[in-house]
């Protein structure tokens, strides 16, 4: 017997990240920038936290909801950093990630064929999460000019009748754009106007540097009551492990959340979830630490990556860079796996993270300093090879 | 400024130029602002961070706390300068709490440090008493942790 696969799942394309890294896996000494989480350890504070709640015994399930503890911290943590209310027992879930509370969100929101919005380049899983949701992923270009972040006029180009749903995320994987807050009240705008549900992932919104506030689309009147406001622990306090995100949306999006996560998760693990409570409520100095750190190593990658004739924005979000490569005359793809195969430096394709990062390159700096380094010396060598390549070829 | 202080402290032989990167400084700021944190005497010096454990030594290294009886004029600031003095004395503290003064004594062996206790500081007239503990291991020194974190297997590629 021959076991078919579901249309809807079949027809979604294998992620070209997933390749790439099983050919990094086979080889020995590389340093990697391809990778998307922080190479800090969870604050020891927050481990320890985490062990205290393990000897007491507490390893059962919670609240489908999450421990209503953490939602009061989670609560407070929204309103004191992002100025928005949200009532810890009817507007928060706890979820393993913030992919899962994509999912359900997606799930819970859409019927067949209801489009959904998203600004490309992008984190992976959104367009397959829409998918697998029976929605219609419809993609809007941002530009390097722009600095990735999302006109207002480009979103409204592709807004139809069918349209439902705007995801959002700023600081963005893979490119660290950030919206200045006039142009998000435009998106804003956009949004009250064509009755899209907002769902903002702003899972890198603690990492924003030079001292620049991260503004939620949810502050703009009529906003909060149309957004699912997504966020996590994994990344401003290095607890991509622990798997806890957190969705705070209006109530009876939530309770319709709620049905989808109790049956197929019935909750996140209680060891994350104390852990979560420890770091949201004495965590900051941790995260600012952390951010000091990512900034320097920022400052440092894009003045070598321009140096070597790569040009790189800076990115004001994130711990990514996306510099440009289509000065050495190669593609994405055969950028990354001349540079892997001849001196052993992994950075991710941009194709990999949708259209138009066709022509870059993604360089995580979540990477110890003295690897990157290495890695930047190594890919300036890489870069000044091909230079010389090229003139012998045009000689 | 304190960012330059916190890259010092870390690594003081960090090359200037790498610091000026990671600040996002020129170089000449750099050293110009490392000169002036020197010139104050903000900085006063720089010293290798030693892991006790593998250098073989005969040193012996004490804690000691010191109760003095403090002076009608200066209070405690001349007699813990008196004994600050003493090479053997690598930090003195004034303290709140049950004693006054806590020193870090260095001696070249364990008949050395005696000596000094006994000798030198128990001897002094506003010294009323003291209490010396040995170091018998180290764990941590200056911010650096002699047992090292086991670096974390992260995957090579993630999204």
């Amino acid at each position: 017997m021959s076991i078919t696969i579901a249309d809807h799942i079949r027809d979604i394309p294998r992620s070209g990240i997933r390749d790439f890294f099983e050919i990094v896996q086979s080889m020995d000494d590389v340093i990697s920038l391809g990778i998307g989480e922080p190479d800090f350890a969870t604050p020891w504070h927050i481990r320890e936290a985490a062990i205290y709640a393990l000897e007491r015994g507490r390893t059962g399930y919670t609240s489908n909801l999450g421990l209503p503890r953490l939602r009061r911290s989670i609560s407070d943590y929204i309103n004191k950093h992002f100025a928005i209310r949200y009532e810890p027992l009817s507007e928060i879930l706890v979820s393993v990630g913030v992919s899962e509370a994509i999912d359900l969100a997606l799930r819970a929101l859409l019927n067949a064929g209801d489009e959904v919005i998203y600004h490309e380049p992008c984190y992976v899983s959104y367009a397959p999460t829409i998918t697998m949701a029976h929605g219609v992923p419809v993609p809007v270009r941002t530009r390097a000019e722009d600095g990735f972040s999302l006109r207002a006029e480009d979103l409204e180009k592709v807004i139809t009748p069918r349209s439902r749903a705007l995801m959002l995320n700023f600081p963005t994987n893979p490119t660290g754009a950030t919206m200045e807050p006039a142009e998000l009240e435009k998106i804003a705008a956009v949004c009250i106007r064509h009755n899209l549900v907002v769902l903002s992932d702003e899972i890198y919104s603690e990492l924003t540097y030079e001292g620049a506030k991260h503004t939620s689309i949810a502050v703009f009147p009529g906003m909060k009551e149309r957004t699912v406001f997504l966020h996590g622990l994994s990344k401003a306090f290095a607890m991509t492990g622990c798997r806890i995100g957190f969705a705070c949306a209006p109530a009876p999006l939530i309770e319709a959340m709620m049905k989808i996560h109790q049956y197929s998760i019935l909750c996140a693990s209680i060891m994350g979830q104390d852990a979560a409570i420890e770091a949201l409520d004495r965590g900051e100095h941790s995260v600012a630490q952390m951010r000091r750190e990512y900034e320097m190593r920022r400052n440092f990658i894009v003045s070598a990556l321009n140096e070597m004739g790569l040009e790189c924005r800076c990115p004001r979000g994130s711990f990514y860079v996306f510099p440009k490569i289509t000065s050495t005359g190669l593609s994405s793809r055969d950028f990354s796996m001349r540079l892997l195969q001849e001196k052993k430096v992994a950075v991710v394709p941009g194709p990999a993270f949708g259209g138009g990062g066709e022509g870059h390159v993604r360089c995580s700096f979540a990477t110890a300093l003295p690897q990157i380094k290495i890695a930047m010396q190594r890919m300036a060598e890489f870069v000044g090879e091909l230079k010389r390549e090229s003139a012998m070829v045009s000689q | 400024m304190d960012a330059i202080i916190d890259l010092l402290q870390k690594n003081a032989l960090m090359p200037r130029d790498e610091m000026a990167r990671l600040l996002n400084m020129t170089t000449a700021d750099v050293e110009v602002a490392i000169a002036k944190l020197e010139a104050d005497g903000i900085i006063l010096g720089y010293q290798p961070v030693l892991n006790r454990e593998k250098w073989h030594t005969d040193k012996v290294t004490a804690v000691i706390e010191v109760k003095i009886t403090p002076e009608r004029d200066g209070g405690f600031d001349r007699i813990a300068s008196r004994i600050a003095r003493f090479p053997e004395v690598q930090s003195c503290y004034l303290v709140s709490g049950g004693y006054d003064l806590l020193i870090l004594v260095e001696a070249p062996n364990l008949r050395a440090a005696a000596a000094f206790v006994s000798e030198r500081l128990s001897t002094i007239d506003a010294v009323q008493s003291t209490a010396t503990h040995f170091r018998l291991k180290t764990y941590k020194e200056n911010g650096t942790s002699y047992t090292f974190e086991a670096t974390s297997e992260r995957l090579s590629v993630t999204p």
